[in-house]
C-alpha cells in the first residue's frame, strides 16, 4: 500500500483488468479433472456411502484375524451346527454390559437333531482384547491378540457354527480375504489384456483390428459358465490353496476381456483422427507413446468406471465356481466354499445360517454396482 | 444386397465361429494332463486287474486317443478317417463316455430337449417381465413404482443364482407346494410324450424359469427404462401431449416403437449369460437338462461328453444370436447389414 502526496492510498501490486472476471469465470474450468469428478461424485450419496462401505471392507482384510473371534479352521467339536448365539445386555433387568449366556448341546430323541439349550442363568461376559487362536497379522505378524472371544468355557457363533462346528463368522471375515481379492486380480488380468488388445485393434486398424475383433466376438458369444467350469476343471487338483485361487482368478479375468477391448477400441477409432495425434505422430512419437500418453488418458476414468462395474460379476463368478466344487476348495475359505456347505435343502430348512454368507456377497455387489453407477454418472463433470 | 442374402451370410458366419469354437474346447478339454483312459489304466494296472486293463487299450485305440491331439481333433470333428472310417460330429457320432460306458448320444438324448425347452422359457418369461415392468418405471418415472422396480432389479442383478434357486425352491414347495427337484414327475420319465407329461414338466418349469430369468429381466428393464426415457424427452412427444392425445395411447403408438430394438438385439447379450445361468441352476435344482452332465463330465475328465455338451451350449447360444440378428434387421429398416465399406 502505498501513501500518495495526495493524501490518496493505492495498491501496489499491478492492475490486471482481467483477473476480477477471470477468477469467476474460469474457476472451475482450471481446476483439475480430478477435483470436478470428486465434487460431482459427493452429490451422489449412495455411491458415496458405497465407495466409504468398499473402501472399509477392503482395509478391513488384513485384520480379519484380529477382529474374528476364532481361526477358520478352529472346531468345536461339542457345537456342530449351533444356533447364532445373540448378545445380551441387560441380565434380570441388571445392565452388565455385552454377555452371551453359554449353550449346550442336548440330543433331542425324537427329531434325531442336536438341540442347544442356553443356560440362562449365568451371564458370561465377552472378553475384549483377549488372547486365542494364533493367526499372522496382514499374513505376516504372528499374533494371538483378538478384538473380542469367547468366555472361558463358552462359546461364541454370532452366525452360528456349520458342519463342523467352525464359527460361520469368523469364516466369513476370513472368507472375505479371498472373496474380495479374486475380483481385484481378475479384474486387473482383464483391465491389462484388455486395453492392450482394444487399443492395437483400435489403433492400427486393418488386419490386425479384424482379427482380434473376430476374437472378441466369439468370447462374447458363449456362455461364460461352461467355459469357466471346463477352465477350472483343467487346474491339477494337486496344487496349493494359494495358487488355485491365483489361477481362478486369472481364468476369471481372461474371459472378462473382450467387453473392455470393445469399449477402447470403439474410443480409439474415434479419438486417433483427432488433431492431436496427427500432431504428435509428425513430431515423431512412437505409437507407443502415442497411446499410452496421448489417447489412454482421455477415457481412463471411463474404464475405471466400468471395471467398477464387472468386479462384481467376478466375485459372483467365484462364489459360483466354488459352490459348484470346481473353483477355490477347503481349507481354503471363501464365501462360495462356505456357501458349498449350503447346497442342500436340508441346510436351508434346519440350518439356515449356513446360508448366510450370501448377505455379504449380496451386500458387496450392489456397493459395487451403486459405486459404478456413481462413477459414471459424475465422470463428466462439465455435463448437468 | 437382399434379406435373404444376409441369413445366408449370417449363417456362414455362425459356421465358422462354431468352427473356431469347436478347436477351442477340443483344446480347452485336453488342458488336464492325462486323459480318462490313461488314468483308467494306470489304476488296473496298479491294482493287477489286466482284462480291464485290455478294454481300456481298445477303446483307446477304438477312439484314436493314442494318436497326436491335432489328429485326435480333426478326427473328432469328423475331417479326417478315424480307426472306424469317418465318423465325427460332421457325421452324427458324438462318441463314447468313458465314465458312463455309454455312447454320448444316448446319455444326452432327453436332455438336449429340455435344455432348449428350459432356455426359451426362461427367455419368455424375461421378455413377459420386462417390457410392462419397464414400460411403466419409464412412464412413472422417479415415483415409488420406478424406485421400487429399481430395487428390485438391483437385487435381482446382485444375488446369486444357484442362492435364489435354493430359496424360491423350499420357499416355493413349503407355501405353494410346487414340486422339488427335477423337471417332471418321475413315472413320466422316459415315457412318451402325453397331455399329462407335459402338465408335468410345465408345473416343474416355474421355478427354474423364474430364477434363471431374473437377472436377465432385470438387466433388460433398466434398458428398457433407459430408452424409453430417451424418447421420452423428445420434442415430437411434446407436440402429441400438445395435441391433447390420451397419455397411454400416445406412449404406445410412438416412443414404445423406438424403444423396442433393443428387445430384439439385446438377445445377443441375454443368450449367454442365460445359458450359463442354466447350467448353474440345473446342478442346483437336479434338472434332467445337460448342465449336470456337464458338470460330472469336466470332473472326470470324460472328454468326449464334455466336449459335446459344451459345443451343443455354444450352439444354442450362436443360432439364438443369429436369428437375433436376422429379425432385427426385419424389425428396423434403418439398421444397415451390408457391412461399413464406405
Amino acid at each position: 500500500m502505498t501513501h500518495l502526496p495526495d493524501g490518496r492510498y493505492v495498491d501496489d501490486a499491478p492492475y490486471d483488468p482481467q483477473a476480477s472476471i477471470q477468477q469467476l469465470e474460469r474457476r472451475d474450468l482450471d481446476a483439475p479433472n480430478w477435483i470436478l469428478i470428486w465434487r460431482k461424485f459427493k452429490t451422489h450419496k449412495l455411491g458415496l456411502i458405497s465407495g466409504i462401505f468398499l473402501l472399509l471392507c477392503y482395509l478391513m482384510l488384513p485384520f480379519a484375524g484380529f477382529l474374528s473371534p476364532y481361526t477358520p479352521n478352529e472346531r468345536q467339536s461339542d457345537h456342530l451346527y449351533a444356533p447364532p448365539q445373540s448378545v445380551q445386555w441387560f441380565h434380570e433387568g441388571e445392565f452388565v454390559g455385552p454377555f452371551i449366556y453359554p449353550i449346550t448341546a442336548e440330543a433331542d430323541l425324537e427329531t434325531f437333531q442336536w438341540k442347544f439349550v442356553p443356560d440362562t442363568d449365568t451371564p458370561l461376559p465377552i472378553r475384549f482384547f483377549c488372547e486365542a487362536g494364533e493367526y499372522n497379522l496382514a499374513g505376516l505378524i504372528p499374533s494371538d491378540t483378538h478384538l473380542f472371544c469367547a468366555p472361558e468355557g463358552a462359546t461364541l457363533f454370532l452366525w452360528g457354527s456349520d458342519r463342523l462346528g467352525r464359527d460361520v463368522f469368523s469364516r466369513i471375515m476370513y472368507g472375505a480375504q479371498l472373496s474380495l481379492t479374486v475380483g481385484l486380480i481378475g479384474i486387473s488380468v482383464s483391465f491389462f489384456l484388455g486395453i492392450i488388445l482394444g487399443s492395437m485393434a483400435g489403433y492400427f486398424g486393418g488386419k490386425l483390428d479384424w482379427f482380434i475383433n473376430r476374437i472378441i466376438e466369439i468370447l462374447r458369444s458363449l456362455p461364460e459358465l461352461p467355459l469357466w467350469l471346463a477352465l477350472s476343471a483343467a487346474v491339477p487338483s494337486n496344487w496349493g490353496p494359494v495358487s488355485v485361487f491365483f489361477i481362478i482368478s486369472v481364468i476369471l479375468g481372461i474371459l472378462d476381456w473382450p467387453g473392455l477391448a470393445r469399449a477402447v477400441r470403439a474410443k480409439f477409432l474415434s479419438l486417433r483422427e483427432e488433431e492431436y495425434v496427427r500432431a504428435a505422430e509428425m513430431m515423431g512419437a512412437s505409437s507407443g507413446r502415442v497411446i499410452r500418453k496421448h489417447l489412454l488418458p482421455n477415457f481412463m476414468s471411463h474404464l475405471i468406471a466400468s471395471a467398477t462395474l464387472s468386479i462384481p460379476a467376478m466375485i459372483l463368478g467365484e462364489t459360483a465356481l466354488s459352490f459348484l466344487g470346481l473353483g477355490l476348495r477347503a481349507p481354503a475359505v471363501s464365501w462360495g466354499v462356505m456357501l458349498n456347505d449350503a447346497q442342500n435343502l436340508a441346510s436351508i430348512e434346519i440350518y439356515p445360517w449356513t446360508a448366510i454368507p450370501m448377505l455379504p456377497i449380496i451386500v458387496i455387489v450392489l456397493a459395487f454396482n451403486f459405486l459404478g453407477d456413481g462413477l459414471r454418472d459424475s465422470l463428466d463433470p462439465y455435463q448437468q | 444386397m437382399s434379406i435373404l442374402r444376409y441369413a445366408i451370410y449370417r449363417f456362414m458366419t455362425m459356421l465358422l465361429t462354431l468352427l473356431v469354437v469347436s478347436a477351442l474346447v477340443f483344446v480347452i478339454i485336453n488342458l488336464p494332463p492325462g486323459d480318462y483312459l490313461s488314468n483308467q489304466i494306470a489304476e488296473l494296472r496298479a491294482s493287477g486287474q489286466s482284462a480291464g486293463v485290455a478294454k481300456a487299450e481298445f477303446l483307446r485305440k477304438e477312439y484314436a486317443l493314442d494318436r497326436p491331439l491335432y489328429q485326435q481333433y480333426l478326427i473328432w470333428i469328423g475331417f479326417i478317417p478315424g480307426p472306424q472310417g469317418f465318423s465325427g460330429l460332421l457325421q452324427g457320432d458324438f462318441g463314447w463316455s468313458f465314465e458312463f460306458d455309454r455312447p454320448v448320444a444316448e446319455i444326452v438324448g432327453e436332455s438336449l430337449w429340455l435344455t432348449v425347452l428350459v432356455n426359451v422359457a426362461a427367455v419368455l418369461f424375461v421378455y413377459m417381465i420386462a417390457l410392462p415392468l419397464g414400460v411403466l418405471a419409464a412412464a412413472r418415472s422417479r415415483t415409488w413404482v420406478d424406485y421400487t422396480s429399481a430395487f428390485v432389479g438391483y437385487l435381482g442383478l446382485a444375488t446369486p443364482n444357484f442362492l435364489l434357486a435354493l430359496i424360491m425352491f423350499y420357499y416355493g414347495h413349503k407355501y405353494f407346494d410346487l414340486p422339488i427337484g427335477g423337471l417332471m414327475d418321475p413315472r413320466f420319465e422316459g415315457e412318451p410324450m402325453t397331455f399329462e407329461k407335459m402338465n408335468s414338466i410345465l408345473i416343474h418349469l416355474i421355478v427354474p424359469t423364474f430364477v434363471i430369468g431374473t437377472s436377465g429381466a432385470a438387466a433388460m428393464m433398466q434398458r428398457l427404462r433407459a430408452n424409453l426415457l430417451d424418447e421420452l424427452g423428445k420434442p415430437y412427444v411434446e407436440t402429441a401431449i400438445a395435441k391433447g392425445m390420451a397419455p397411454s395411447r400416445m406412449l404406445t403408438k410412438y416412443p414404445l416403437r423406438m424403444a423396442f430394438n433393443p428387445f430384439v438385439a439385446d438377445i445377443g447379450n441375454l443368450l449367454p449369460s442365460m445359458v450359463s445361468g442354466s447350467v448353474l441352476v440345473s446342478v442346483v435344482l437336479g434338472l434332467q437338462t445337460i448342465g449336470p452332465t456337464l458338470l460330472t463330465a469336466l470332473k472326470t475328465q470324460d472328454q468326449f461328453l464334455s466336449a459335446f455338451v459344451l459345443m451343443f451350449v455354444a450352439l444354442l447360444t450362436l443360432m439364438g444370436t443369429m436369428i437375433s440378428d436376422v429379425l432385427l434387421v426385419l424389425l428396423d429398416p434403418r439398421i444397415r447389414y451390408e457391412g461399413r465399406e464406405t
